[in-house]
């Protein structure tokens, strides 16, 4: 049987609040297939966030277990890249030292000019060829995050793990950045986990969608994408999408409490 | 570009000083009220090696004192923006003791080291100046995105990592911000002593001496010297914050 890369043990999570302990996760479950990529939503403050720190080994889950490529994640690994909804920058650095970044930490074979080149092939992939000697402060948002993406994947991690990457964009930006996002794994290899609460940028970018229940989260609908491959925005409007979001949408509905569960068994 | 740099200035220091004699003369005021820039020239010439000699001493305290709070206010601020626990515990000492004016303090040193007039003086200007860097830094360190620190800390970069990579040139432009305020705070604190101490030594001492021979000239020629000597330690910290946190300087637009 194939292995998953990303596999998610029904782990369990509280944080220590001053008014006891806030469970968060509550024995969920995730399997992402090597090379995949899968969308994960549910309502605000259901433990998303949570759950990106734990695949990354940031955090250590209460109870269950996190494996990323056949390895029990004990600490943070090298093997993982992140971006986030805020795409921090060091401002002293330009754009091109923020995104090798990564790669004066991760120990790897590449010379002085191998890194440089592959950040800037990386910076050409997403559309910001010219900006590598820009500062952080002279790019919008959208670039920013741009930049964001290729330092996460600079270092070819195996796991990508994106926490509403497109979340503080404007529409127009967002599914440009949409399309870069499949410029950008069909030329690179890592097997990707993605927080959103976009509908439809779930089902654009993802072979999966997972729907999370209402805090404390477990997994409660897990859906097969019907696009495959490199899409376009206009598949965005078949019926067939126009099916899968209504599904999702009523999903999330059940997740936050609004709709009675019973209507869920399908 | 450059010499509008310098000459603006200067035209407003002329125009200050022209205004300053105006003010005298229209107002006939004796010297014992206020002296006028054309009476300063005299008493800095007649002093003019107490000035130097003086004026060395009063320097190199200050910044003697300065580099000390700046060691001292630096690991303060660290200590202080990544414990938790050590920003509860020492935040409190630390207001309570710049609450404290410093000129009550001074006799108290004045007292407890005796003819130390270097240590004492450096003392002050230390104590005086050390609160803002403290401060600012651990403020700096305690309000860094979290997202900052996961950048590296997902690749498993270690504390220090992070602290000498992210954290610290992060922190630079508020330290500076300090930094200048701090350079202002340990001129008061080295004068403050000289003029307090016997037997002193350095610009504060000369003030006293003008005071006690009723030589009014020379007391505001020892002001006028102070406001340099400040003018350029500010300046000297401006040109380092150029290089070292440059960045954070907005584009004009
Ligand atoms: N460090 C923390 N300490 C206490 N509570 C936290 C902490 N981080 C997050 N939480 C709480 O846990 C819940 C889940 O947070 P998060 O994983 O960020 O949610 P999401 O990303 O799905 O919006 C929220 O209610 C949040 O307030
Ligand atoms: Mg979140």
């Amino acid at each position: 049987m194939h292995r998953p890369l990303i596999d998610i043990k029904g782990v369990r999570h509280a944080y220590q609040t001053q008014s006891g302990p806030l469970q968060v996760l509550d024995g969920l479950q995730l399997s992402v297939p090597d090379g995949g990529f899968s969308a994960v939503v549910g309502p605000s403050g259901c433990g998303k966030s949570t759950l990106t720190r734990l695949i990354a080994g940031l955090m250590k889950p209460d109870d269950g277990e996190v494996w990323l490529n056949g390895d029990l994640v004990t600490g943070p690994k090298s093997i993982v890249g992140m971006a986030f909804q805020n795409p921090v920058m060091l401002e002293w650095r330009t754009i091109l030292q923020n995104v090798m970044l990564p790669l004066e930490i991760v120990s790897t074979n590449m010379s002085k000019r191998e890194k440089e080149d592959r950040a800037l092939h990386l910076l050409a992939l997403v559309g910001l060829e010219g900006f590598e000697d820009k500062r952080p402060s002279e790019l919008s948002g959208g670039m920013r995050q741009r930049a964001s993406l290729c330092r996460a994947i600079v270092h070819k991690p195996e796991v990508l793990i994106l926490d509403e990457p497109f979340a503080a964009l404007d529409a127009f930006t967002r599914e440009d950045l949409w399309q870069t996002m499949h410029a950008v794994k069909a030329e690179e290899p890592f097997t990707g986990v993605l927080i959103t609460h976009d509908l439809r940028e779930a089902i654009f970018l993802s072979d999966e969608v997972v729907v999370l229940s209402g805090r404390p989260a477990r997994t409660q609908y897990v859906m097969e994408v019907h696009l495959k491959g490199p899409r376009d925005i206009e598949h965005l409007y078949t019926p067939k999408s126009a099916d899968a979001l209504n599904i999702l949408r009523h999903q999330i509905q059940i997740a936050q409490g609004r709709a009675p569960a019973e209507e869920a068994a399908q | 570009m450059s010499w509008k740099k310098v000459a603006v200035p200067v035209a407003a220091l002329i125009i200050f000083g022209f205004f300053w004699e105006l003010l005298v003369w229209v107002n006939g005021w004796p010297n014992y009220k206020m002296a006028s820039p054309s009476d300063l020239w005299p008493a800095f010439w007649k002093f003019r090696w107490l000035f130097l000699e003086y004026g060395w001493d009063t320097f190199w305290r200050t910044v003697a004192g300065l580099v000390l709070a700046v060691l001292c206010g630096v690991f303060l601020g660290m200590i202080m923006g990544l414990s938790r626990i050590m920003r509860d515990a020492l935040y409190p000492l630390l207001v309570g003791f710049n609450a404290i004016p410093k000129a009550t303090v001074v006799p108290i040193i004045a007292l407890l080291f005796v003819g130390q007039h270097d240590m004492n003086t450096i003392l002050i200007a230390f104590l005086i100046s050390f609160f803002p860097i403290a401060v600012s830094v651990s403020i700096g360190l305690s309000t860094l995105e979290p997202e900052y620190r996961d950048i590296l800390a997902s690749l498993g970069a270690s504390r220090f990592t992070i602290f000498w990579k992210i954290a610290l040139p992060k922190t630079l432009p508020e330290f500076f911000g300090a930094l200048k305020v701090a350079v202002t705070l340990a001129f008061i604190g080295t004068n403050l002593m000289e003029i307090v101490e016997p037997h002193g030594r350095g610009l504060g001492h000369l003030f006293d001496s003008g005071k006690i021979s009723a030589d009014y000239p020379l007391m505001f020629a020892v002001l006028i010297a102070l406001a340099l000597m400040g003018i350029l330690l500010y300046y000297v910290v401006v040109a380092i914050e150029k290089v070292f946190a440059g960045w954070a300087e907005r584009a004009p637009t």
